[in-house]
């Protein structure tokens, strides 16, 4: 993360998310799990209240993220860009 | 000509039933969110996915050889209309509402995210009647139906397919069910 | 109201509008004559009058919890409601005066309503005018909304405004699950509600400010920005209702200025200082204090418990902690009832609450072990910023309030001593 701010932000929608755990395959560096299955931002990640549901990616973590928006079975996440 | 026709047919139907039970196993592990041994929870939805759209590649085979065959007589509202084939009306009919089936199933897949997980998810519950009508379609209507290997091979999908659905109703097929069974242990809320 | 010697001592003097009391001036269940009687009747501006210019001076703040500025969401429907080359007209904006209070401890909304709904009607009549309203909604539970239908019976000015019952949850009073509820029927919180502004009901720019908030809209727009600063402070101007719990001679609903001590504002509600141990401030949602030389303000920083500083009042709730009644308990009710009022759409919240309610509880009984703490803070931080809407927040705010304020009691807890007796049944009120 450079201090000009991520090169892009992955949204959860938590009222879609159901834990499946296919975008924290695909972005083990971005995501972890909870106890309970749901995808958390990693700790290194969260540096304000937004980025626990609009997680900041790298720009290396952008491909990875659009296959995780495509692949998410409940629509759950959408790539915000700045 | 017409003989080759009519074993190519043959052959992608069996294949295809072979290819749809996969699909529908493979679709039952994707929904359980557990990852198939080594194989990735993402690898299971792409196997899923890729299955599936093979599955209608070899119904097309199937299906387009005998539009030209003599004996099978289908026509193009046959493909489409149950019933009113000209052999077997009913087994094929059968085959004809798979038919149908699938492909709502399949263009609301790729619809997905124009129409929402709703309507997406209500069809793709047909897949569950899609199944037993393709096989019973492949038993009843096929010139193998009789014959001991399809037979065999027709018990193992059965049974495949039978053990994945009591199993996807069980308490325990989510990979994250005992952590949140755990989690809501409690109810009976009171305002303090 | 007590604190209306507060707010007269700071008057300028040459204010239009009301000296004592703002919004009950027109004293209880006031009808049409008595409000007309009181604050007048809506002048007329000239044509470079403008109210959202109006509000940004007034630095009036949404009265609902959480505090925005009133006429930054006023700005952003006033924007979105102009002619966009990429957006289709989608008809004109909505607003709603949002009376939900699904907070237990608060009952401003509901005094309000039942005192001076007419101030309600009149901010949204005028805000309707500015902003070219297509529709126009009052959301309050059904017994607050009797009053509301009296009121718009008696004025011809206030036709378009629709009154929808809100049903009777925590969570129904979410900006988005407002909206949501106006839609389908079903009031949850959906993703994305900052974006109400540009896209709210049907699509449309959808403006929802608390009842209060738009009382004070009615009084800016009649007496304008300068007399809405004669009360309170430059930081925190203006006055807000506040509703007065728990060990306290009687439940009471106050106006008190911006910027007002807690201590002189317990003592306007017949609360000695020496009785409270401690306050929780802004409701479930908000945050334990000890009340000494704290003031309430719009102003103060987001963040953990002030030591003598500002605290935000969230939804005017002060809920006073007697002597004698433990902190810990009161707390592990609140998280319970939380956790059961989560709507259950977010994984975090629906299972992050429970699990915490659960160690809170243990905490509360003094039957956990010494990893207790660390457990409660695992899980504030796994709930924290997970939720379509401010639910699982707002709790985890109350519980590390409730860790900093009563340490000392937690310590004692994890000793496996509660020295004040904790209520039978972790009743708090």
């Amino acid at each position: 993360m450079n201090a000009g701010g991520p090169a892009a932000r992955l949204h959860i929608d938590w009222t879609r998310c159901d834990g499946r755990g296919l975008c924290t395959e695909l972005l083990p560096e971005a995501l972890g799990r909870d106890e309970w299955g749901y995808p958390v931002a990693a700790p290194g990640r969260v540096r304000s209240g937004r980025d626990a549901t609009d997680v900041p990616l790298t720009g290396a973590e952008l491909a990875a993220a659009m296959d995780a928006e495509n692949l998410c079975p409940l629509l759950a996440l959408r790539i915000i860009r700045p | 000509m017409d003989d080759a026709m009519w074993a190519f047919a043959r052959v992608s139907g069996l294949l295809d039933m072979v290819l749809l039970t996969g699909s529908v196993l493979l679709g039952i592990l994707a929904r359980s969110g557990r990852p198939l041994l080594a194989i990735p929870r993402v690898s299971v939805t792409l196997l899923h996915r890729n299955i599936s759209l093979l599955a209608v590649v070899f119904l097309v085979f199937h299906v387009v050889p005998l539009l030209f065959d003599s004996y099978a007589q289908l026509n193009l509202v046959d493909v489409v209309v149950p019933f009113l084939g000209s052999y077997k009306a009913f087994w094929q009919g059968l085959g004809t509402v798979s038919l149908d089936l699938m492909a709502a199933v399949v263009a609301t897949a790729l619809l997905r995210r124009r129409l929402g997980t709703r309507t997406f998810k209500a069809v793709h519950w047909l897949s569950y009647a899609m199944w037993p009508l393709a096989m019973a379609h492949s038993m009843g209507n096929g010139t193998d139906g009789t014959s001991a290997p399809v037979v065999a091979a027709a018990i193992v999908l059965g049974v495949a397919v039978l053990a994945a659905v009591a199993w996807r109703v069980s308490a325990g097929f989510l990979e994250t069910a005992a952590a949140r069974r755990a989690g809501n242990a409690r109810n009976g809320w009171t305002r303090p | 109201m007590s604190a209306a010697t507060e707010i007269a001592a700071m008057q300028g003097g040459t204010a239009a509008g009301p000296a004592g009391p703002r919004l009950f001036a027109a004293g209880a269940a006031a009808g049409m004559a008595a409000h007309l009687a009181a604050y007048g009747e809506v002048p007329r501006h000239g044509r470079d009058w403008s109210l959202a210019e109006e509000l940004e001076a007034s630095g009036l703040t949404g009265r609902g919890g959480a505090g925005f500025g009133a006429w930054r969401k006023f700005a952003a429907v006033d924007h979105a409601r102009r002619p966009n080359r990429y957006v289709p007209r989608t008809g004109g904006p909505v607003l709603i005066a949002n009376g939900a209070e699904g907070e237990p401890l608060s009952f401003k909304d509901a005094s309000l309503l039942h005192n001076a709904p007419h101030l309600v009607i009149d901010g949204l009549v005028a805000a309707a005018a500015e902003l070219s309203a297509g529709s126009v909604f009052i959301y309050a539970g059904a017994a607050n909304l009797a009053p509301v239908a009296a009121a718009l019976a008696e004025r011809a000015d206030a036709r378009h405004i629709a009154l929808v019952e809100a049903p009777d949850t925590f969570v129904a009073g979410q900006a988005s699950a407002v909206v949501n509820f106006l839609e389908t029927g079903r009031a949850l919180p959906r993703d994305l509600a900052a974006r109400l502004a540009g896209s709210g009901f049907k699509g449309r720019p959808t403006l929802v400010h608390n009842v209060e908030t738009w009382a004070h809209t009615a009084l800016v727009a009649r007496y304008g920005a300068g007399w809405f600063r004669t009360a309170g402070t430059p930081e925190d101007p203006g006055t807000r209702l506040v509703s007065v719990t728990g060990n306290v001679p009687s439940e009471v609903v106050l106006e008190v200025p911006g910027g007002a001590p807690l201590d002189s504002v317990l003592a306007s509600a017949g609360v000695g200082s020496d009785a409270v141990s401690a306050v929780l401030v802004g409701g479930y949602h908000g945050r334990w204090v000890r009340p000494d030389g704290v003031v309430l303000s719009a102003a103060a920083a987001a963040g953990s418990t002030p030591a003598g500083g500002a605290v935000r009042p969230g939804a005017g709730v002060l809920h006073v902690l007697g002597h004698g009644r433990c902190g810990l308990a009161a707390t592990a009710a609140m998280v319970d009832y939380l956790a059961g009022q989560s709507a259950r759409q977010c994984g975090p919240c629906m299972f992050g609450l429970p699990a915490l309610a659960d160690v809170m509880g243990r905490l509360a009984a003094g039957t956990g072990g010494p990893g207790l703490v660390r457990e409660v803070e695992r899980l504030l931080a796994l709930v924290a910023g997970r939720g379509a809407c401010h639910h699982p927040d707002g709790t985890v705010q109350l519980v590390h309030s409730a860790l900093e304020t009563f340490a000392d009691d937690v310590r004692r807890h994890l000793a496996g001593q509660c020295q004040e007796a904790a209520p039978a049944g972790g009743a708090v009120r």
